[in-house]
C-alpha cells in the first residue's frame, strides 16, 4: 500500500487534454491524484524528481510477439515483458501466433499465469480468429473473451476467406472486440521476402506488392461498413492503404489503424545490402509509402503506434534472405524512433505522439477504463521518459531474447527513465544502460 | 537516409588505372566501367592460355579454391573448376546436396568449415539472391559470386561482354537485346549492369510477365514485340526460358512464347547480317531458338564458352592479387 | 626526391652493345634450325625487335610476359596488370633466344625459361641481354651479352629505350637516398 510522489514533471495525459508541470501521486496501486497541491491524506515512501522530464500514462503496445508458449529460443513472456519496460512500455497485447496458438481458453490463461509470474509488465493476450488459425473456422471467441483474450487475430497471417473475416467482425461485434488483420494477399506475394516494385527489381529479390496490402484493406473495410463490426489494420505500410483507411473513416466506418517504426522510418532500398535484418512483413516499402504513413499519423488517419516486436534467435536471421524468418524487435527503440523521427522534425508534439501510444491504443483494447489515463482511479501505470537523453541503440544491452534490430548503431534522443507498473517502478535507467 | 556501400571490398581505384584492389566479386553493379574493362583486359591475356598444349601456368600455385554450388550448375562449376586448374591452384568442390547442408547445417557454419580447412577463394552459386553478400560477411577467403538467385550472375555478365567485344571490337555505341524472362535472370541484371557501363544501349525484349513494367529505370529500353526492335540490334542474348516459369502462368505456351520471340532463320533475316546472337545456354532448341540459328554464323554460343573460361581465369587471378593488407581491411 | 644517376652508356654506345650482340646471336645460331626472338616484357621486347632487325633473314620476333610464372606473385602490394604473352609461331624444334635488357638475380629468365617451355619444346634455349650486372641468384648465365657492368645491391642498371623512354641510354642509379 505504498505511495509513489511524482515532482515537477512536464505531465502529459491527452486523456484529459492534461500537458502542464503538475505532480502526480499514486497509492494503492492506482492513481490518487495529479495537481499542483498533495492530497490531504497523501504520505509518500517515495518521491521522484521528474524535473525535465515527460510524465505519461504507462505506455500501451497492441501488437507484440513474445513466443510463449512453443519458440521459447526467441523471447519469452518474462524476458518479452522485460524489454517492454526497458522501452517505457508497461502494457503489451500479445499476438496468438504461439505454438499452439492461442485458439483456446486455456491458452490465454497460459498467457494470464505467466505474465503475473513474470511479474513485469501488463499483458494481454490476443485471440486467434480461427481455430488453429487455419483460417478455416472461428475459434470460440466468446470463451476467449472470458478468459482474457481482448481482441483477436490470426495475426502471422491474414484471414485470407472473406467469408469468415465477415463472420468474425459480426461475431466479435457481441462482445465489443476488434478484429485486428494482418492484411496481404497471399496469393499476389507467393515467395515474396522484400517489397515489391523497383528496388525488387533491382536486387532480383522476390516481390511483396504493395496492391497485395491494399486489396485486403479495401476488402476488410468494406466488410467492416457492412457487419458494423470493429476493424484495425495493423502495421499499416503502403500510401494506398492508408488512403483507403482515411475514406473509410469518413465514411463512417469503424477501422483503426497502426504505424510502427520502421515503416515511417526505413525504405526498402536498404535490402541492397541483403541484411534479413531489413526483412520483416510487412516489408519495408518505398520513400512514397513511408511518406503516406507519416501523413496518416499527422492527420489523424493512423491512431496507433505498435512496434509488431518479433523476436527471431540470431541463427534463424543469420540466414540466406529468403530462408530467414520475417521481423524484427521492436520495444526497446519504440520510443526513441518516436521521440527521434516524429516528434523531433516537428511532424508530432508530444500529445499526439502520446495519445497513439496510451489512449488509443487502450480504447482499441478495450482497456480505457483502467489504463491510458492518469485519471484518479486509474490502473497506476507511469512512464517517465527523458526526453533529452541522447543514446546509441545497441542491440547487445537488450533485454529482449533476441538481437534482430536493423536499428543497430543509430544514434537517437528519448528514452525511459522510470516505469511504474500497478504502482511499483518496475524499471529505472541505470548509469551503465 | 543514406545506405551506406555494401561491403564488397576496398573502394575502386580511379578508371585511369586499370588495377584491380577488390577481394570479392559479387557483382558488376558495384563495378566501375574501368574495372569492368581491368577484367576484360586480363581475360584476353588469358585467352592465349588455353590455346596452348601445356594450358597451364603456375601464378595461383598453393592457392586453394572451393567451389560451393548449393544450386546445380555443371557447366559454370567446370569452367571455373578448369580455370582455376589452368592457374595451377588446387580445387575442390563441395555440392550441398551431397553434405550437411541436407542435415540442417547452416550455410554459414559449412562455409567457416570449408574455411578452417584452409581455403584462399570460395565460388559460390546460390538459388537465393544475396548468399554471396551475407558469405562475404563471414569468411576471410575471397568470394565469387557464380549465380546467385535473380540477382547477378557476373561471370556471365563478363563473358557475354568479352565475346562482344572480341567479336565486335567494341561495346560503347552498340545496340544490345536481352530476350526472355527478364525478371527472374541474373544473367540478364550482369549483363544490364555491364553494358550499360560500358556505353551500349541495352534492349529488353519478352513479355510484360517477364519483362515487367518498371525495367526502364536500370536505363533500358523495354519491347515487347521482339520483330519491332531486332532490325535494330547489333547484338542479341536469348536468355534461357525456365519451363516452371510457363507452369506459373507467366506465359499459356512454350508454343506460344517460340512463336513471338524464338530465334528463327526468318527473323535472321530480317536483322542486321552481321548481328551476333549470344546465349548463355543450356540452350533449348526449338523454344528460345532453332537449331540452325543456334548453329549459323551469327551464333557465337561456343565462343562465350570458351570466352567463359578466360573471363573466370581472369578474375580469379585478380581476387587472388589483392595486397596482404586487403583482408585486415574490413 | 631523384635518385643520384649516372649515365653508362649514350645513344651511340647503346648501339653498339645492340650490334655486338646481334653479331653473337647471328654467329652462335644452330645452322638449320629456325631461329626465334623472344622479348622479356618490358624492355626485352623492343630490343628483341632492334636485334631481328640487325640480324635480318626475316627473324619472327615474339614477346612472353612471365607475370604468371615470378616466383614473388602475391609478395607485392598488388597483382601486377597482365599484358599478355604474344608468340605466334611454334617453339617446338626451334632455337629460342631469350632478349632481355639486364640480367641480375636471374629470377625473371627463369620465369621466361618457364613459360616458353610450357608453349613447346625448343631444340635449345639461349638468353641474350644488353648488359649483365653481376648478382645473380640461379645458376642462369648469359649466351651473349653487350656489356658487364659491376654494381652494388643497392644500385639498379636500368636501361632506356625509345619508344618507351625519350632516349636510347643505360644508366646507373644510385641506392635510395634515407
Amino acid at each position: 500500500m505504498s505511495t509513489i510522489h511524482i515532482r515537477g514533471g512536464r505531465v502529459i495525459d491527452p486523456a484529459q487534454g492534461l500537458d502542464a508541470t503538475l505532480d502526480v501521486w499514486l497509492h494503492d496501486r492506482k492513481v490518487l491524484a495529479v495537481g499542483r497541491e498533495a492530497p490531504a491524506n497523501a504520505r509518500p515512501d517515495e518521491v521522484i524528481d521528474a524535473a525535465g522530464l515527460v510524465v505519461c500514462p504507462g505506455l500501451i503496445d497492441c501488437h507484440v510477439h513474445l513466443r510463449e508458449p512453443g519458440n521459447e529460443e526467441d523471447e519469452t513472456i518474462a524476458t518479452g515483458a522485460d524489454a517492454a519496460l526497458a522501452g517505457g512500455v508497461t502494457t503489451v497485447a500479445c499476438m496468438p501466433n504461439t505454438l499452439p496458438p492461442l485458439d483456446t481458453p486455456a491458452g490465454v490463461e497460459y498467457i494470464v499465469l505467466q505474465a503475473k509470474r513474470a511479474k513485469k509488465c501488463n499483458v494481454y493476450p490476443v485471440g486467434a480468429v480461427s481455430k488453429g488459425r487455419t483460417g478455416g473456422e472461428l475459434a470460440e471467441l466468446g470463451r476467449l473473451v472470458e478468459a482474457g483474450a481482448v481482441a483477436f487475430t490470426d495475426d502471422g497471417a491474414p484471414v485470407a476467406n472473406p467469408a469468415l473475416m465477415k463472420r468474425a467482425l459480426q461475431y466479435a461485434s457481441m462482445f465489443n472486440k476488434v478484429i485486428m488483420q494482418h492484411c496481404q494477399v497471399m496469393e499476389l506475394t507467393e515467395g515474396g521476402v522484400m517489397n515489391g516494385g523497383f528496388q525488387s527489381m533491382r536486387l532480383g529479390i522476390p516481390g511483396m506488392p504493395p496492391e497485395a496490402e491494399d486489396i485486403m484493406v479495401a476488402r476488410d473495410i468494406r466488410l467492416a461498413e457492412v457487419t458494423g463490426g470493429r476493424l484495425h489494420i495493423q502495421h499499416i505500410s503502403t500510401a494506398r492503404a492508408v488512403e483507403l483507411v482515411r475514406e473509410g473513416k469518413r465514411r463512417g466506418v469503424r477501422v483503426t489503424a497502426e504505424a510502427c517504426p520502421h515503416h515511417f522510418t526505413l525504405t526498402d532500398d536498404r535490402l541492397e545490402s541483403f541484411d534479413s535484418h531489413f526483412k520483416m512483413n510487412p516489408p519495408l516499402r518505398t520513400k512514397a509509402d513511408v511518406d503516406a504513413v507519416i501523413e496518416g499519423l499527422v492527420d489523424g488517419t493512423i491512431e496507433v503506434l505498435a512496434t509488431d516486436h518479433a523476436p527471431h534467435a540470431p541463427e534463424k536471421k543469420a540466414r540466406e534472405l529468403n530462408l530467414a524468418p520475417f521481423g524484427i524487435i521492436g520495444l526497446e527503440t519504440l520510443v526513441p524512433l518516436v521521440v527521434t523521427h516524429l516528434i523531433g522534425p516537428g511532424l508530432l508534439d508530444w500529445p499526439a505522439a502520446i495519445r497513439m501510444l496510451t489512449a488509443a491504443p487502450a480504447e482499441l483494447l478495450g482497456l480505457h477504463h483502467r489504463k491510458g489515463s492518469l485519471r484518479p482511479g486509474m490502473d497506476a501505470d507511469v512512464t517517465i521518459l527523458d526526453p533529452d537523453a541522447r543514446w546509441t541503440i545497441d542491440p547487445e544491452r537488450s533485454r529482449s531474447k533476441s538481437r534482430n534490430t536493423p536499428f543497430a548503431g543509430w544514434e537517437v534522443v528519448g528514452r525511459a527513465h522510470t516505469v511504474i507498473v500497478n504502482g511499483e517502478v518496475r524499471y529505472r535507467l541505470g548509469p551503465e544502460a | 537516409m543514406s545506405t551506406p556501400p555494401a561491403p564488397t571490398g576496398e573502394a575502386p581505384s580511379p578508371a585511369a588505372t586499370p588495377s584491380w584492389t577488390r577481394r570479392h566479386l559479387l557483382g558488376l553493379e558495384d563495378l566501375s566501367a574501368g574495372e569492368i574493362t581491368a577484367i576484360l583486359d586480363t581475360a584476353d591475356s588469358f585467352a592465349e592460355v588455353s590455346d596452348r598444349p601445356r594450358k597451364k601456368v603456375p601464378a595461383l600455385q598453393g592457392k586453394v579454391v572451393f567451389n560451393l554450388f548449393f544450386e546445380n550448375s555443371t557447366r559454370t562449376r567446370t569452367s571455373f573448376s578448369l580455370a582455376a586448374k589452368r592457374l595451377s591452384a588446387d580445387v575442390q568442390d563441395f555440392a550441398a546436396s551431397t553434405s550437411s547442408l541436407s542435415k540442417g547445417e547452416s550455410f554459414i557454419d559449412t562455409a567457416r568449415n570449408i574455411e578452417a580447412m584452409g581455403c584462399d577463394v570460395m565460388i559460390i552459386r546460390h538459388s537465393i539472391s544475396g548468399a554471396p553478400q551475407l558469405l562475404s560477411k563471414h569468411v576471410r577467403s575471397s568470394v565469387i559470386n557464380a549465380g546467385d538467385g535473380a540477382h547477378e550472375h557476373p561471370t556471365q555478365g563478363l563473358l557475354d561482354l568479352m565475346t562482344i567485344r572480341r567479336k565486335k571490337g567494341r561495346i560503347e555505341g552498340l545496340t544490345v537485346g536481352l530476350v526472355g524472362d527478364i525478371a527472374h535472370s541474373r544473367v540478364a541484371r550482369s549483363n544490364i549492369w555491364g553494358l550499360t557501363k560500358l556505353g551500349a544501349k541495352v534492349i529488353l525484349c519478352g513479355p510484360p510477365t517477364l519483362v515487367p513494367r518498371g525495367f526502364e529505370a536500370l536505363g533500358c529500353e523495354v519491347a515487347h514485340h521482339l520483330d519491332e526492335v531486332l532490325p535494330r540490334l547489333d547484338v542479341v542474348n536469348v536468355l534461357r526460358i525456365q519451363f516452371e516459369r510457363q507452369q506459373k502462368g507467366l506465359f499459356p505456351s512454350v508454343s506460344e512464347y517460340f512463336y513471338f520471340y524464338g530465334m528463327t532463320r526468318e527473323r535472321l533475316e530480317r536483322s542486321k547480317p552481321d548481328l551476333l546472337l549470344l546465349a548463355p545456354g543450356p540452350i533449348n532448341r526449338g523454344v528460345e531458338l532453332t537449331p540452325e540459328v543456334a548453329d549459323g554464323p551469327n551464333s557465337a554460343i561456343l565462343d562465350q564458352v570458351t570466352n567463359g573460361l578466360a573471363v573466370r581465369m581472369a578474375v580469379l587471378y585478380l581476387v587472388s592479387g589483392r595486397g596482404p593488407g586487403a583482408s585486415k581491411a574490413e | 626526391m631523384a635518385r643520384a644517376e649516372s649515365r653508362l652508356f649514350g645513344s651511340d654506345e647503346l648501339g653498339a652493345l645492340l650490334d655486338r650482340v646481334a653479331r653473337q646471336v647471328a654467329e652462335g645460331r644452330i645452322p638449320g634450325v629456325p631461329l626465334l626472338l623472344v622479348g622479356i616484357r618490358t624492355r626485352g621486347v623492343p630490343i628483341a625487335d632492334r636485334l631481328a632487325a640487325l640480324i635480318g633473314d626475316g627473324v619472327p620476333v615474339g614477346a612472353v610476359d612471365i607475370t604468371l610464372y615470378r616466383d614473388d606473385l602475391g609478395l607485392q602490394g598488388h597483382w601486377p596488370v597482365l599484358k599478355g604473352t604474344d608468340i605466334p609461331f611454334e617453339v617446338d624444334g626451334a632455337e629460342v633466344v631469350l632478349v632481355d635488357d639486364v640480367l641480375h638475380t636471374g629470377r625473371t629468365v627463369r620465369a621466361a625459361m618457364n613459360a616458353v617451355c610450357d608453349l613447346g619444346r625448343p631444340a635449345r634455349v639461349r638468353l641474350a641481354v644488353l648488359v649483365d650486372r653481376g648478382g645473380h641468384e640461379l645458376p642462369i648465365r648469359a649466351d651473349y651479352a653487350g656489356a658487364a657492368v659491376a654494381a652494388s645491391p643497392e644500385e639498379r642498371i636500368e636501361v632506356r629505350l625509345r619508344p618507351i623512354d625519350p632516349d636510347d641510354e643505360v644508366v646507373r642509379v644510385g641506392p635510395a637516398p634515407c
